[in-house]
C-alpha cells in the first residue's frame, strides 16, 4: 500500500506540478479527497485504479530501464502523455479516469482553490473587496 | 425474509424534476377531490442551508453518482440531478421555448408546436424566467458578447429564472440562496400543498402491472438532506395510474429492467445529448467571472449549418482542471489564471443513431452506450474554432483549444486558426467531454415499431402507464431542454386529467 501511496503521490505531482510543493497534511488533505471519492463508487474501481497505478510504475522499465518512481520529471511527463495519446481507447480512458482523481483530490481542496484566486461565495455580487 | 411494505395510490409519479414536478402540480387538484397521488424521488431533500456551494460536498449530494456517472466506454461524463427537484435544482435556469423548426422536424403525430409553445409560454411566467438586469451580467459574458459583436456574429441573452439572485455563480451546484426557480421551488412545494406527498430516498426498483418496487435507503451518515418521511425498507405499492420522470437514463432504464424490451423495441434507442466540452481563454487583467450569474448569452446561429451551438459558462476549480485537456505545467498555467479566465461551452447538436441508447446491465443498472457520430464530432471541432475566434477578438491572449495538437494557442496565432483547425483531431477518452442535456429512450411517436409513446406521452399498449420527462423526445433539441420538458408534462397531466375516470 506503501509503494501505491509512493506511485500515487509521483503520478500526482506529474499531472499537477504543485502536487510536489505539498506538505504532510496537504497530501493527506489530497489523500482523502480521492479516499472519499472512491468510497463513493464501485470497489471495483478502486482495484482498477490500482492496478493501472502498477502498469504506469513498471511500464517504463521497457524503455528507460527504471519504474516510474525513480524517473526524472521530463521522463515521467514522456510516459503519462504516452499513455494519454494511446491508440488503445482503454487506455487512453484509463489515465483519463486517473487524471481525474488527482485533480479531484489536487483541486476539490480548499486551499487548491485559494492558491488559484477562485473565490466564488454565496453572496456573490455583495461580496466584499 | 420481511414482507414489503404496502402502500396504495391513485396515481404515482417516479421522479421530481422538470416532468415529475410539473405533472405533480398539474394533477394535484385531485387531491381535493380526494385522489391519492405520491411523488417517488431517488435522491434527498435538502434544507436551504445545506446548499453551501462547494464544490465536491455539493456534487456528491446533488448529482447521480456525484457527478461521475459515465457512458459503457467511459468517453463522456453525463451529468444528472438526483435531488428534490432533479436536474432543475442543478441547472443555469436558462428557459428557452422549444424551437418550431425541431418540433416540426420531429414530425409526432399528434404533436404541434404551436400547443407545446403555448404550455411552454406559462412556464415561463409561473417560473419568473426573464432577461437578467444589467447588474448581474459580468465580463466572462461580456466579453462573449464583444467578441461576438466584432465578428458580426448574433449573441443572444439567455431568459433566466431566478428571483432575487445574487450572482454566486453556483447555480450548478444548487443555488445557494434558493433563487432559481425549478420544481423544487415552485411545482413541487405547490403540490404538496394541494396535498401530494413526495417521498425521498425513494428508488423504484421495477414495475408490474399497477404496481411498483421500491425501496427507501437511509440517510447516510454524515450526509446531508432530511431523512425519508418513509422507514427505509422495501415496498410494493399499487397505482391505478404510473407516470415515470426518471429522465432520459432512468426511465428507459427502469423499464428495460422491468422486462418491457421485447414488447417496446425501440425502448433505449434514440439517446442524444448534446456532447459539450469547455474552451477557455486568459486574458491580461482579471475579470469578474466567479461573480454574476454564469450562463447569460449563447450564440445557435450555427446550429443548422455548422451543428453546434455555444453558450457562457463558469465552473469550479476541480470541474475546470478535469474539462482542461491534457496535464502538466500548461494545464496548470491556466488553473493559475483562473481570475482572468472567459469559458466557453461548445455543445455539439447530435442527432440520434442506432448505437447510441440505454441498456441495463446484470444488475439492472443503467448503461448508455455512446459514440460520437462524424456529425456531433465535426459540430464540437467548429465550435471550438468558432469559440477561439471570440475569444482574441474579445482580446483574450491565449486560448485552451482541447482539439488542437498543440492545447495552448497564443494570440500572435489567432490570424492562423483556419490552419490550426485542419490540424486538429478529436480523439474520444483524450478530450474531456460531457453531456447534461439527455434525451431520448422512451421517444413519441405513432406505433411501438417507431417509438415507445404516443404523442401525449402514454407507453403503447399499456394504458395505465405515462412518460413525461426529456426521454420522450424522438431527436434532440439542439437548446436548453427543460422548459420542452414541462410543456410536454403538461400534456401528458392533461391527457390523465381528461382520461380519469375510465383510468380509476
Amino acid at each position: 500500500m506503501r509503494t501505491d501511496a509512493a506511485i500515487f503521490r509521483a503520478v500526482a505531482s506529474t499531472i499537477v506540478p504543485e502536487a510536489a510543493a505539498l506538505d504532510d497534511q496537504g497530501w493527506r488533505d489530497l489523500e482523502l479527497v480521492v479516499e472519499g471519492l472512491l468510497r463513493a463508487r464501485p470497489a471495483s474501481l478502486a482495484g482498477q485504479l490500482r492496478l493501472f497505478l502498477q502498469l504506469i510504475q513498471w511500464l517504463p522499465l521497457l524503455r528507460y530501464g527504471r519504474p516510474f518512481t525513480s524517473l526524472d520529471q521530463a521522463a515521467r511527463t514522456s510516459v503519462l502523455t504516452h499513455l494519454q495519446n494511446d491508440r488503445i481507447q482503454k487506455i487512453r480512458v484509463g489515465f483519463w479516469g486517473l487524471r481525474t482523481i488527482v485533480l479531484a483530490g489536487y483541486y476539490g481542496r480548499p486551499a487548491a482553490a485559494r492558491a488559484i484566486g477562485y473565490a466564488a461565495s454565496p453572496q456573490g455580487c455583495e461580496t466584499p473587496t | 425474509m420481511n414482507q414489503p411494505n404496502k402502500r396504495s395510490y391513485d396515481i404515482v409519479i417516479v421522479g421530481s424534476g422538470a416532468g415529475g414536478g410539473t405533472v405533480a402540480q398539474e394533477l394535484s387538484g385531485l387531491c381535493r377531490q380526494g385522489l391519492r397521488i405520491a411523488v417517488l424521488e431517488k435522491g434527498p431533500r435538502l434544507r436551504d442551508e445545506e446548499f453551501t456551494g462547494r464544490e465536491l460536498e455539493m456534487a456528491g449530494t446533488l448529482y447521480e453518482n456525484g457527478g461521475g456517472f459515465l457512458t459503457a466506454d467511459g468517453t463522456m461524463t453525463l451529468a444528472f440531478g438526483c435531488v428534490y427537484g432533479g436536474s432543475t435544482a442543478v441547472y443555469t435556469g436558462t428557459s428557452m421555448l422549444p424551437p418550431e423548426r425541431i418540433i416540426r422536424r420531429w414530425d409526432v403525430p399528434g404533436l404541434a408546436h404551436a400547443d407545446l409553445d403555448c404550455r411552454a409560454r406559462k412556464f415561463m411566467v409561473e417560473n419568473h424566467a426573464h432577461l437578467l438586469e444589467d447588474g448581474l451580467i459580468n465580463q466572462n459574458n461580456r466579453l462573449f458578447v464583444e467578441g461576438c459583436r466584432k465578428l458580426g456574429y448574433d449573441a443572444r441573452q439567455f431568459p433566466v429564472n431566478v428571483k432575487g439572485c445574487r450572482g454566486s455563480s453556483l447555480c450548478n451546484l444548487g443555488c445557494p440562496n434558493q433563487a432559481k426557480q425549478g420544481t423544487d421551488r415552485v411545482q413541487l412545494p405547490r403540490a404538496e400543498r394541494n396535498g401530494v406527498e413526495v417521498v425521498t430516498r425513494c428508488q423504484v426498483l421495477s414495475i408490474g402491472e399497477r404496481t411498483l418496487a421500491a425501496r427507501v435507503a437511509a440517510k447516510p451518515a454524515g450526509g446531508k438532506g432530511d431523512p425519508s418521511p418513509w422507514e427505509p425498507g422495501d415496498y410494493q405499492l399499487e397505482a391505478k395510474v404510473v407516470v415515470l420522470c426518471a429522465g432520459a437514463v432512468n426511465t428507459p432504464a427502469l423499464l428495460l429492467r422491468s422486462g418491457m424490451g421485447k414488447r417496446l423495441p425501440r425502448l433505449g434507442h434514440g439517446f442524444t445529448c448534446h456532447p459539450a466540452f469547455i474552451m477557455v481563454a486568459e486574458h491580461r487583467r482579471p475579470i469578474t467571472n466567479f461573480v454574476g450569474h454564469p450562463k447569460s448569452f449563447y450564440l445557435d446561429q450555427f446550429a443548422e449549418s455548422g451543428r453546434f451551438v455555444l453558450e457562457t459558462c463558469m465552473y469550479f476549480p476541480f470541474i475546470t482542471a478535469k474539462s482542461l485537456a491534457g496535464f502538466g505545467e500548461p494545464h496548470s498555467a491556466f488553473m493559475r489564471a483562473f481570475p482572468r479566465l472567459q469559458m466557453i461551452l461548445v455543445l455539439a447538436c447530435d442527432e440520434v443513431d442506432a448505437y447510441n441508447r440505454v441498456t441495463i446491465d446484470g444488475g439492472g443498472r443503467p448503461v448508455v452506450n455512446y459514440r460520437f457520430t462524424a456529425e456531433a464530432i465535426g459540430g464540437l471541432m467548429r465550435g471550438a474554432i468558432t469559440s477561439a475566434k471570440i475569444f482574441f477578438a474579445a482580446g483574450a491572449v491565449r486560448v485552451h483549444m482541447p482539439v488542437a495538437k498543440t492545447t495552448t494557442i497564443e494570440a500572435r496565432d489567432a490570424g492562423r486558426l483556419d490552419e490550426i483547425a485542419a490540424h486538429c483531431e478529436f480523439t474520444p477518452g483524450k478530450v474531456p467531454v460531457s453531456a447534461a442535456h439527455l434525451q431520448g429512450g422512451c421517444a413519441m411517436g405513432s406505433g411501438s415499431t417507431d417509438s415507445v409513446t404516443d404523442s401525449e406521452g402514454r407507453v403503447h399498449g399499456t394504458p395505465w402507464l405515462f412518460v413525461a420527462d426529456a426521454s420522450l423526445f424522438p431527436n434532440s433539441l439542439e437548446i436548453n431542454p427543460y422548459v420542452t420538458i414541462m410543456a410536454l408534462a403538461d400534456r401528458v397531466a392533461q391527457r390523465i386529467r381528461e382520461e380519469l375516470p375510465a383510468l380509476l
